[in-house]
């Protein structure tokens, strides 16, 4: 047999344990194919446990269980990282619990924490930049381990709750949908839940950067007093929480 | 053919986030500490940060798991990419893998799959070492790994298969003794004619660890201390070695620093025992 068709038939014996795959590897003797295949599985399951420890706590060890299973089945890993392994499972639970939209977002916030743990390194704007810049033209960038996703569940007091050990609210769909953001601080990854105006000028502004954009975008929201005046806020907000890293002027 | 690594006769342990602490605020007693590659070629953030720290106080070896030099279907340039980047910063003591496979067509298992040692599969692992050592521009040391499976068709012993590559490509080697000790054990063959048949002069590091029990056959667990009989072919091993580095592997349940330390006095002890077989 070929090497190539040795490792293709190793992959089908291990995702899906064919039978052909192990009388062709081993004539049908699986005590050392079985122990491969133990490996296999249990060093993925083993990865999404790890991944998303408050998720397994939210859901329960049996559904947890159910849910890492059907991902394995789903989706082989292809990435030469394990930690890869951990995106897209906020994907199958979205699949398999769609009336549970705290579970999949839940597990979104752990992904998106552990991204930003490992995300680029950036600091802060110092005061000799900030004080040069000339705000009609600047383009501004967030920082590199910035992700958001749009909330529409209590998973953030969820996870911070299962965070500092307390007693988690239930589960309940916000009033309006808002924003998750997730980045990195110093070295510390951070969440807060923002309002969907907020989130909508995060986007904006990794976007085109463009702080004139931003503020042309607040005032046909809010009105030219209040716009302006909500631009300010959010930046300096930005600044001093190090979301905004870098400023390339045009 | 890259040059051979510099030998280096220090002991080591593998660094766990277990024990971060215990390296960035005391002087912990090693020679070396190993590392896996992966979990460091990563943007940025506070892993990289604590191996820049104790890259300060400690030389560091670089391990991988996931170079695949056993890929039929050739050698993943992005990972080497990333690698290359980790070595230029750390400056390693080494740099090793393990001469096993673990991707095909797009699909990674993240476990050190068995290589059949045939002629076909010693020309597609040299041609993958060479493009590995001519990315990182230094010679690369591969472990044997602990197998559970023994293809029919083999042309060659596993030991012949190291010895061979290691002519070919000028890679250097990892003896795993525990690895040695396990498939020895599994697969019926004679330990010592493992160690007497690789080529000493190439070996660079061992590798120390623990193993369990399975239903059939031994697995490499790496989650309790080096047994005797492990410790008694370690023996054998550095009596028929030069200078090499020695580490031990602990990567499950991790126990206290100290208790590495008292398995590491251990190696030390019989390490001495080899330094005076070639005084």
């Amino acid at each position: 047999m070929m090497l190539i068709e040795l490792q293709r038939d190793f992959r089908a014996w291990l995702v899906s344990a064919s039978d052909d795959a192990a009388m062709r590897l081993a004539d049908g003797e699986l005590a050392g194919l079985s122990v491969y295949q133990n490996n296999y599985r249990a060093q993925l399951v083993g990865c999404l446990e790890q991944a998303f420890p408050h998720t397994r706590t939210w859901m329960g060890e049996e559904a947890f269980l159910t849910a890492a299973i059907t991902h394995i089945d789903n989706r082989p890993p292809h990435a030469w990282t394990l930690d890869a392994y951990a995106a897209g499972f906020d994907d199958t639970l979205a699949t398999l619990f769609p009336e549970r939209p705290d579970l999949h977002e839940l597990a979104w916030i752990e992904f998106a924490l552990a991204e930003a743990f490992v995300a680029p390194d950036a600091g802060p704007l110092s005061a000799e930049t900030l004080a040069s810049i000339d705000w009609d033209s600047a383009r501004l960038r967030l920082t590199p381990s910035f992700m958001s996703l749009v909330a529409t569940t209590n998973a953030e007091s969820i996870w911070s709750a299962l965070w500092e050990g307390s007693a988690a609210p239930e589960g309940e769909m916000l009033d309006e949908a808002a924003g998750l953001i997730v980045w990195r601080r110093g070295f510390v990854s951070c969440l807060r839940r923002v309002d969907a105006l907020e989130s909508d000028a995060l986007l904006q502004l990794r976007r085109d950067g463009s702080f004139a954009s931003l503020c042309e975008m607040l005032v046909e929201r809010l009105g030219d007093t209040d716009g302006i005046a909500r631009a300010g806020a959010l930046l300096a907000h930005w600044l001093g929480s190090e979301l905004i890293v870098g400023v390339d002027e045009a | 053919m890259p040059a051979p690594n510099p030998r280096f006769s220090g002991f080591g342990l593998g660094l766990r986030k277990e024990h971060y602490r215990d390296f960035l605020e005391t002087a912990v007693p090693v020679d070396f500490v190993e590392v896996i590659s992966e979990n460091f070629m990563v943007d940025g953030g506070q892993p990289l940060n604590i191996l820049r720290r104790i890259r300060e106080r400690h030389p560091v070896a670089l391990h991988g798991v996931s170079m695949s030099i056993g890929s039929a279907d050739g050698i993943d340039l992005d990972y080497l990419r990333r690698l290359k980047a980790l070595a230029d910063e750390v400056d390693p003591l080494f740099v090793s893998d393990h001469l096993s496979w673990s991707r095909i067509d797009r699909f990674n298992s993240h476990d050190l799959l068995p290589v059949p040692y045939t002629e076909e599969a010693l020309d597609i692992v040299c041609a993958n070492i060479a493009v590995a050592q001519d990315a990182l521009g230094r010679a690369i040391l591969f472990e044997n790994p602990s197998s559970y499976l023994a293809f029919d068709g083999a042309s060659m012993t596993e030991w012949e298969f190291l010895a061979a590559m290691s002519k070919r490509t000028g890679c250097d080697l990892l003896l795993d003794v525990n690895n040695i000790y396990v498939s020895a054990t599994n697969h019926g063959f004679d330990a010592l004619a493992f160690l007497d048949g690789i080529p000493a002069d190439r070996v660079r590091q061992i590798h120390l660890a623990g193993h369990s029990q399975g239903r059939d056959l031994l697995i490499d667990t790496h989650d309790s201390p080096v047994c005797e009989d492990v410790w008694r072919l370690y023996a054998k091993a550095m009596s028929r070695l030069g200078p090499v580095a020695t580490m031990i592997e602990r990567d499950d349940d991790i126990p206290p620093l100290e208790d590495l330390l008292q398995e590491l006095s251990t190696a030390r002890r019989l390490g001495a025992v080899r330094t005076r077989a070639f005084a």
